[in-house]
């Protein structure tokens, strides 16, 4: 009797993240797979081809949005991960009592709407707003000088909506470090730098490895930052697939984009964990 | 506490490839017969624009008036304070939710297809949309209310000629203007030192990064087909393609600064663009006096806002007694002198020039300016030089958002 419910056990445990994802996920995944090999409109019905058109089409009409995507994906992450090493190990070695009083602080402004957040942006970045009006009135900038609608603000957006997603990894990493061993370092002569270097950031870097897969997936695939805070020359594949989908109820096209989309992101993450894999880093760190 | 098979600390604990791996191909293989049961395609849903006295009859017979209805319509489409909402609430009983929720066509037809196409409710009773693509398509699709005629009695009696059975709506069989207006230029002058007369001028490279152009493919087509002296509504793909062409110049020359939906106001308003194409009421009722509409001298566009009940709505007979109580001028007046665009009763201008005989100061100068202006009250003539959407049939609008589509998105 214990043996049967043993074995059954861990299927289980299983059975309900099992059928959420198969009903939420999988099915809509192969509905999805079906709806990109199609074609037509909406009058007139869609089609099943079986053919990769929509695919080909779409990567040779939308490819360098891809790539912009990729691209300021990779920036806002290295952007994360600059500004939220240093936050994350302040508060984790030098926060004392008080830090989880500072992750709410750091958590805070997430408490109000996304949108809202980057809308707030837009009002101060306007040409004529609190920060650039008064600098060009003094002659440091010149005249046509111009943040909103540009690329460095889509890409400060992504950095500032996606920040949590890298500090919180990383102090958690940061904060499992036994301290001790970071004394051991010091015992053993080394100095600040070279404890950091070869004790703190190792073991830190699973943290960073997390947070990099956090920040870059859904920063590649966003649509809201570019929308409000870009121009015509910043529109992400996200923008794409979203008009597409939502505003030209082309779904065979959106649906190709998406699943492209997905999987050079996975291809992208596999090679990543490949070379940096957490596996490697906790083995770096033994040694 | 029994004892933990240690088998299943192993299997929780240490990665099992080859098993992972098998499961996977199970996994493709549900994958693959889900695929195969949604192979066939998804048939079309087209051809339901032809309504008969038979399918007015189905679908009010049996509907009762609820006393309470919700409204989607458009920012800057409503007295701020809503009086026209709350005077329809006090004399009907009819409670009104009313919500600024539609921005752009493109997305607001997106966000209704699905559950309209699913027979569900969109939440909302009456919601106003702009002649163009997704209103043929709401239409194609079977996915407005008929309108019963017999019960739109201040319709038949006080909307003007040229509103009444328009050619994208024959015998308004599901639809009936809230408001026309007209799409043109409108240009802060704190920043335009000269006369803004013609479109050639939003592609005058001196105003670099300071131009806004429409993102909806429709509107930004008709300015790339003015520029080249085509009239909209008898033009060729040929024509589009020229047109499209000149608009990708200007934005790779840096020109636009950015393709707006209703949002251009805020951006002209406070000078991030100097110069935006623009709907003429949202510019007369803007506070800020510096910017100015004018109708270009190659053409402005005249388009219809209707008002139409989506076929699932809750309370689509307390929509269409809103719908009515539009039509008295009285009611409709207070509206037009807030929203400043056309309405679609012309002796609307004469009450709003008897209340201007009335008034004194500041509110005589606006309400004489109101009632004697042309992008409000249009003359026949007026309304002749003004051009029209084109309708599109389904295979020219592939093509045709095919063609300008792309060029908003910076490709």
């Amino acid at each position: 009797m214990t043996g049967v419910r043993g074995r059954l056990a861990p299927y289980l445990m299983i059975l309900p993240s099992g059928l959420w994802l198969a009903a939420f996920f999988l099915v809509p995944m192969v509905l999805m797979v079906s709806l990109s090999l199609q074609t037509g409109n909406l009058i007139d019905g869609f089609r099943q081809t079986l053919h990769w058109q929509n695919y080909t089409d779409g990567l040779s009409t939308y490819g360098d949005k891809f790539v912009r995507s990729l691209w300021y994906g990779l920036v806002a992450t290295v952007a994360c991960i600059v500004i939220a090493y240093p936050a994350a190990y302040w508060i984790a070695f030098r926060g004392g009592r008080s830090k989880s009083t500072y992750l709410f602080l750091l958590l805070l402004p997430y408490f109000v709407s996304f949108i809202l957040r980057t809308v707030s942006w837009k009002l101060v970045l306007t040409d004529n707003g609190p920060i650039l009006g008064p600098l060009r009135d003094h002659g440091i900038l010149p005249d046509g000088f111009h943040v909103l609608d540009t690329g460095v603000a889509v890409v400060s957006g992504l950095t500032y909506n996606f920040l949590p997603f890298m500090v919180l990894p990383i102090y958690v990493a940061l904060e499992r470090i036994d301290p001790r061993v970071v004394e051991a370092a010091y015992d053993l002569y080394a100095s600040r730098l070279q404890a950091f270097l070869r004790v703190i950031l190792p073991l830190s870097l699973p943290g960073v490895f997390a947070g990099v897969i956090m920040t870059f997936v859904p920063v590649s695939s966003d649509y809201v930052n570019a929308e409000v805070l870009g121009g015509p020359q910043n529109t992400m594949i996200g923008n794409i697939i979203q008009t597409e989908y939502f505003n030209n109820s082309a779904y065979p096209t959106a649906s190709a984009l998406s699943f492209a989309l997905m999987a050079i992101l996975l291809v992208g993450i596999f090679a990543y964990a490949r070379t940096l894999g957490t596996q490697d880093v906790l083995e770096a760190a033994r040694r | 506490m029994s004892r933990i098979d240690p088998a299943f600390l192993r299997g929780l604990t240490q990665p099992r490839s080859a098993l992972a791996r098998r499961d996977a191909l199970r996994l493709m293989g549900a994958a693959g017969a889900g695929l195969a049961l949604s192979a066939c395609g998804v048939k079309g849903q087209g051809g339901k624009e032809k309504v008969s006295r038979d399918d007015v009859r189905k679908y009010w017979s049996g509907k009762v008036k609820n006393n309470r209805l919700s409204w989607a319509n458009w920012p800057g489409y409503m007295q701020d304070d809503r009086e026209t909402v709350k005077a329809f609430e006090k004399e009907t009983g009819i409670k009104v939710t009313y919500k600024e929720v539609i921005q752009e066509m493109g997305p607001w037809f997106g966000k209704i297809q699905a559950p309209l196409a699913a027979g569900q409710s969109i939440g909302f009773d009456l919601m106003i949309m702009t002649n163009g693509i997704q209103l043929e398509q709401c239409r194609q699709l079977g996915y407005l209310a008929p309108l019963d005629l017999s019960r739109l009695k201040n319709f038949q009696a006080n909307a003007g000629q040229p509103f009444k059975n328009p050619s994208y709506d024959p015998g308004n069989a599901f639809t009936i203007p809230y408001e026309s207006g007209v799409t043109g230029i409108a240009y802060n002058t704190k920043y335009v030192k000269e006369e803004i007369t013609s479109i050639a001028q939003l592609f005058d490279a001196k105003y670099k990064g300071k131009v806004g152009m429409m993102g909806d493919s429709q509107e930004l087509g008709n300015f790339g087909m003015f520029l080249l002296g085509i009239d909209p509504e008898k033009s060729t793909p040929a024509d589009w393609e020229k047109a499209a062409a000149k608009l990708r110049e200007q934005r790779d020359k840096g020109i636009v600064r950015k393709y707006y939906t209703q949002d251009y106001v805020d951006a002209v308003s406070k000078g991030d663009v100097w110069m935006t194409m623009a709907w003429s009421g949202d510019v007369y009722s803007l506070t800020s006096p510096d910017v100015k509409f004018v109708v270009p001298k190659e053409g402005g566009t005249i388009w219809t806002d209707n008002m139409c009940i989506p076929k699932t709505a809750e309370n689509p007979v307390d929509a269409l007694t809103l719908m009515d109580w539009l039509y008295v001028p009285q009611n409709n007046a207070p509206l037009t002198e807030f929203i400043n665009y056309m309405p679609p009763i012309p002796s609307t201008q004469q009450i709003i020039a008897g209340e201007a005989a009335k008034a004194t100061g500041g509110d005589k100068k606006d309400l004489e300016r109101l009632s004697t202006s042309p992008l409000i009250f249009p003359s026949e003539s007026d309304l002749a030089r003004l051009k029209h959407y084109r309708r599109l049939t389904q295979a020219e609008e592939a093509e045709y958002q095919k063609i300008f589509e792309p060029i908003s998105k910076g490709s």
